[in-house]
């Protein structure tokens, strides 16, 4: 199409100038670009290792947060519950999100199928808050109280649409002569699925998973009318619990200067655990 | 004679019990997602179900929050959302353009990778911690801009101080701050432009990846330049693909909250300068659905929530469509 545009205008020396310089100067504002997207990460990472690293010690770990404005105290509130938030969440994530896609994979000629697949699509797209606002009223009233159980399932579907687009995708990879080898053994179709096709494409899932997990685990908006947040070490799921982002939003916005010192550390671990768990993630599917 | 088969061949049958119990189970577990949709809906209708009845399509339209008074309109919050959003995909899009054809154009594959990795772990960072940073690393530097701006020329801001109290602005007062606390408007779009980078920029370096190389060989035969083959032949293809990651992250910058409400000042107004403190829809709720009392507040509360539900699932779906209008038949 547009070639008429090009007008190529060659002088004896080849390029004329002016379309040699505006390549060259538009090659120095991609250049440029790229340099500003990839700076805010460089910038953050070493804003919170200056500020956050002298936290990170034993006491950060092992106590609780001091009174409001008292030196010292730790973490160890936020560390437990988003443990135990997490691995809670990963129940809900892994069971709904793996089913989702074996359903997409698999039954792809039943008729719910379109329906289920526009619906994970348009979940991903659901604002964290908007999902804390639901399971806020679906979990928190009838409960009567804040718990790590509500802040669970609000992680959890925040997981699934994620877990059910990996899981297809690496599902559909098991090429179909697999299946009908299984078949043609005289194996069920179950057996052939969780038998052969899983496990050859647990890999690939499991990556999965870790992404889901890593991303939820930075997710604090919808656990502030969940899991609520607590100063104590809480391991009772039907009770009010704190989260490592959850506290770093309290601590980023109190007005001490011990909190916001220890959001800081606070940020730095959450972002290494992250930065490491998807990298760890993306390494290992890279090595397929 | 001895017959090679018995007769009668027992092939084991076809459709075993398990295969029904399996289909059952995973489609019972997949209608959870289902599930999750119209329960969303359902509470989210049923919790803000007083606020439209009261206030209706005005909800939308009027500008109010007032507990004393039991009025709520959330025109400054939705101007709120829509106002930082399109700016920051405004500031991202072009940057994030940059960086996929770098990626995929320019960059020699040993710094390929890790760019793309860089940028990937750009969209791994938490909300609040990005909200942090720019809480204590750009808050200062914006401040310093704005007391500059305040005292660099008293006359300026003396006028605008006055417009601004009767809620009005003008051209020139739309760029001075009103109290210069470092919050506000442009904190909070610069932010959200961080944000949203990434998504746009890995749907774009995947479009761009996915042009046809004899498109660019023909380009080159011609003795097109490398800017020449990018903005005649690699972006004109790849055109659609990036307007679905402009959407995608359009919908992310809708929805993203509490970044937003650490930085954006949280007052229910409609800005009247790009440094003013105002709110979105997202970072209202943050704000204010913990200390709701029950009834109106906590009901318009969630209607906040309702719009932006319907409003991402709108933007999700055509981001969808566009994308799946362009991934070939059959993959």
């Amino acid at each position: 199409m547009a070639v008429s545009q090009l007008s190529p205008t060659f002088n004896k020396n080849g390029l004329s100038g002016g379309r040699k310089s505006k390549n060259a100067f538009m090659g120095f504002l991609i250049g440029l670009g790229t340099m500003l997207v990839v700076a805010p990460l460089i910038l953050i990472f070493g804003f919170l290792l200056l500020k956050g690293f002298g936290a990170l010690n034993l006491d950060f770990f092992l106590k609780t947060p001091a009174p409001e404005g008292e030196a010292g105290g730790g973490w160890a509130n936020a560390i437990s519950g988003s443990l135990l938030i997490l691995a809670m969440a990963a129940v809900l994530g892994v069971l709904v999100g793996v089913a989702g896609g074996i359903f997409l994979a698999e039954f792809p000629r039943h008729r719910l199928m379109p329906v289920i697949r526009m619906l994970s699509d348009v979940l991903s797209g659901i604002p964290a808050i908007v999902m804390g606002l639901v399971v806020y009223a679906l979990v928190v009233r009838p409960m009567g109280h804040f718990s790590a159980f509500a802040g669970s399932v609000a992680l959890g579907l925040l997981m699934v649409p994620i877990v059910v687009r990996t899981t297809e995708e690496v599902l559909k990879l098991v090429p179909l002569s697999v299946r009908e080898a299984g078949l043609a053994l005289g194996l069920p179709q179950w057996k052939v699925i969780l038998s052969i096709v899983l496990p050859a494409a647990s890999g690939g899932i499991i990556t999965g998973l870790m992404l889901a997990l890593s991303r939820v685990a930075g997710e604090a908006a919808p656990l502030l009318f969940t899991a609520f947040g607590s100063n104590l070490v809480n391991l009772n799921p039907l009770q009010p619990t704190s989260a490592l982002p959850l506290q770093i939003f309290i601590g980023a916005t109190s007005a001490y200067d011990e909190n916001q010192r220890l959001a800081q550390a606070g940020a730095l671990l959450l972002i290494t655990l992250i930065f490491v768990t998807s990298l760890l993630a993306r390494f290992a599917s890279r090595q397929k | 004679m001895n017959e090679p088969f018995p007769r009668k061949v027992t092939l084991p049958k076809l459709s075993s019990k398990g295969d029904g119990i399996f289909r059952t189970v995973i489609v019972g577990l997949s209608l959870v997602i289902a599930l999750t949709f119209m329960l969303s809906i359902a509470l989210l209708g049923q919790q803000s179900w007083p606020a439209i009845q009261k206030f209706g399509l005005s909800f939308l339209t009027t500008n109010v929050w007032n507990p004393v008074t039991s009025e709520y309109g959330a025109l400054s919050l939705v101007m709120g959302t829509l106002l930082t959003s399109f700016l920051a995909l405004l500031i991202s899009v072009p940057l994030a353009i940059a960086s996929a054809l770098f990626v995929a154009e320019y960059a020699p594959k040993w710094l390929a990778n890790p760019v793309g990795y860089l940028v990937e772990l750009l969209a791994a960072v938490p909300s609040v911690v990005y909200g942090l940073w720019a809480l204590f690393a750009l808050k200062p530097l914006f401040q310093q801009v704005q007391l500059w701006l305040y005292t660099s020329n008293p006359d300026l801001t003396a006028r605008c101080a006055e417009l601004f109290n009767s809620n009005k602005t003008s051209l020139q007062c739309f760029f001075m701050p009103q109290v210069p606390t470092g919050l506000g408007f442009l904190l909070a779009v610069t932010i959200l432009a961080i944000m949203i980078l990434p998504f746009t920029a890995s749907v774009a370096r995947d479009v761009i990846r996915l042009v046809p190389a004899d498109q660019r060989e023909a380009m080159y035969a011609l003795g097109a330049t490398k800017w020449e083959v990018i903005s005649l032949a690699i972006l004109p293809y790849a055109r659609a693909g990036i307007m679905g990651g402009i959407i995608l992250a359009l919908g992310r910058a809708l929805g993203e909250t509490l970044a937003v409400a650490m930085v954006i000042g949280n007052t229910p107004e409609i800005i009247k300068s790009i440094w003013s403190p105002t709110a979105t829809m997202a970072s209202m709720i943050a704000n204010q659905f913990g200390d709701a009392r029950e009834g109106l507040q906590r009901s318009s509360v969630v209607g906040l929530g309702l719009t932006l539900f319907f409003v991402s699932v709108f933007v999700n779906l055509i981001a969808r469509t566009i994308i799946l209008r362009l991934t070939p038949k059959g993959l």
